[in-house]
């Protein structure tokens, strides 16, 4: 009696995790023929974009509002997908939780520092890249270490879980690495010294450094170590809004807009505006 | 599933639990002493020990487990200078042993003080009517008999700590949340696979933990 009953408690569990994992499924909205559903959502202006919130320069919230260069790109893609870039919804992703926003329609585009690899392909389009980074290295503005290679018995810090600590561990394995859970607390260490650098892509940290509290403490080493392309995501199946979105991108560029976009935000750390190549906005699938 | 079959993936796995039991096993110890000490402080007839007891359990017990072990950090290795190594990674298990087990000892004091509660007064009365000591009452007459009412509440407290010591990753002890976090930023497609082979993990450990300590219970009660 004892055993069934506990038999009965474990399949209502396996049962309840069960609908969980259905919950997050994609429902599949079919794609009238050839027009995006996001030229719809920009219409009305019910675009939703997935977005950074704890990166300066890239993706902050402060208060109700975001700011940063990621924000922007989405402002462009919104007007150019004939919507009104005012009326823009943003919600807070964090890395791990992008491709399960995008499936579940939680989110119709992510701008989010977002690296195109293999892995993510298989569960998300990916248009773009709008901006190739390179992991790189933050240290106090009087510190030796002038790249990865000095890391040696250096303590070096990064976001647990992230890609940077990966290739830390991976490739330079005599460094002590540190980790957090938010880079804020990495250049909150690095500030008081307990660390002797931060690791992450070069324009993240450039956006740290650029903050008003550190100004002149930091300085990126300005070697990257890495390429890491940033997409912007979204659903496998709109591979119309894929082409459009690269579009709206070249156009971007032709226009002046992408440049506007880095100067008001990232471009004020003094880093001249990245050229794009629009030759390379080729990761839409056929 | 197949996330589990990269055998780099696996030991990522292997080790975030060895990790999370290695962090109970040190802080559950510390804790247990600990609060033992502070029951005894909190029942003590000094005034000043009263106050220490109680003062400990109400810090403890009244503030987030996360702020304590990113003070561990910050406060006590970044700010005093308290340094367990030179290897960052043995220094971090230590600090968040300590933050573990300084939170944990303020429930297991107050457990113990409940099972101290359960003896009947006159035990004490008539322990100190044969002239035994504060301590000696406490460590022959009073102790003896809490302890054994306490083993189940104990028991959950044990639970607790050792899915508490998940938070010991916020300062980056690369226990079994930071490995997850390390698969699915990895292999994002599998979300919701390496999710519940976590959560399953966890609950494999300590439905035994908890029958156990039901069993041990109902064993050691004592019957009045």
């Amino acid at each position: 009696m004892r055993m069934k009953r506990l038999a009965a408690v474990a399949a209502v569990a396996v049962l309840a995790l069960g609908v969980a994992a259905c919950g997050s499924e994609s429902e599949t909205p079919g794609t009238p023929s050839g027009e995006s559903p996001l030229v719809g959502k920009a219409t009305a202006g019910t675009l939703k974009f997935g977005v950074k919130a704890d990166q300066p320069g890239l993706g902050l919230q402060t208060g109700s509002t975001y700011e940063g260069f990621d924000i922007e790109i989405a402002k462009i893609i919104a007007k150019g997908l004939g919507g009104d870039p005012a009326k823009n919804t943003y919600v807070t992703t964090v890395s791990a939780n992008r491709e399960p926003f995008i499936q579940s329609g939680q989110v119709d585009i992510v701008v989010a520092t977002y690296t195109i690899n293999d892995d993510r392909k298989k569960k998300v389009n990916f248009a773009g890249p709008y901006y190739t980074a390179g992991q790189d290295l933050l240290v106090p503005t009087a510190s030796a270490i002038t790249g990865p290679d000095d890391l040696a018995g250096k303590k070096v810090c990064s976001v647990a879980g992230s890609t940077p600590a990966k290739r830390i561990k991976e490739k330079y394995p005599q460094a002590q690495l540190q980790e957090f859970d938010a880079y804020s607390k990495c250049v909150e260490a690095l500030a008081n010294g307990t660390v002797d650098a931060v690791t992450t892509d070069d324009i993240i940290l450039a956006g740290y450094a650029s903050q008003a509290q550190y100004a002149g403490k930091f300085k990126v080493v300005g070697k990257p170590f890495s390429s890491e392309p940033y997409g912007i995501g979204l659903k496998l199946e709109d591979k119309a809004g894929c082409t459009k979105i690269n579009d709206i991108l070249k156009a971007s560029v032709a226009d002046g807009s992408y440049k506007a976009a880095w100067d008001a935000t990232l471009g004020k750390s003094g880093t001249p505006a990245p050229t794009l190549d629009v030759s390379k906005l080729t990761n839409c699938p056929a | 599933m197949d996330v589990f079959s990269d055998p780099a993936n696996l030991q990522l796995y292997i080790d975030g639990f060895l990790m999370i039991l290695k962090l109970t096993g040190a802080s559950s110890l510390l804790a247990l002493v600990l609060g033992l000490l502070l029951a005894a402080c909190r029942v003590a007839p000094v005034p000043v020990l009263r106050a220490f007891g109680a003062g400990w359990v109400h810090l403890f017990r009244n503030t987030p487990l996360t702020l304590v072990i990113l003070f561990c950090y910050f406060g006590l290795y970044s700010a005093v200078g308290v340094e367990f190594s030179e290897d960052i990674h043995v220094n971090n298990y230590w600090l968040a042993v300590v933050g573990l087990s300084a939170y944990t000892a303020a429930f297991v004091c107050e457990a113990i003080r409940s099972g101290i509660n359960t003896v009947p007064l006159g035990q004490a009365e008539a322990a100190r009517a044969l002239g035994l000591t504060f301590t000696q009452n406490l460590r022959l007459i009073i102790l003896p008999q809490a302890m054994r009412s306490v083993v189940a509440p104990l028991g959950s407290i044990l639970i607790a700590l050792t899915k508490n010591a998940t938070i010991a990753g916020v300062i980056g002890v690369a226990e079994a949340s930071n490995a997850m976090k390390g698969l699915i930023e990895a292999r994002g497609d599998q979300t919701i696979a390496i999710f519940l082979v976590f959560a399953l993990t966890f609950v494999a450990l300590l439905v035994p933990v908890g029958y156990g300590f039901t069993a041990l219970a109902n064993r050691l009660m004592v019957r009045r």
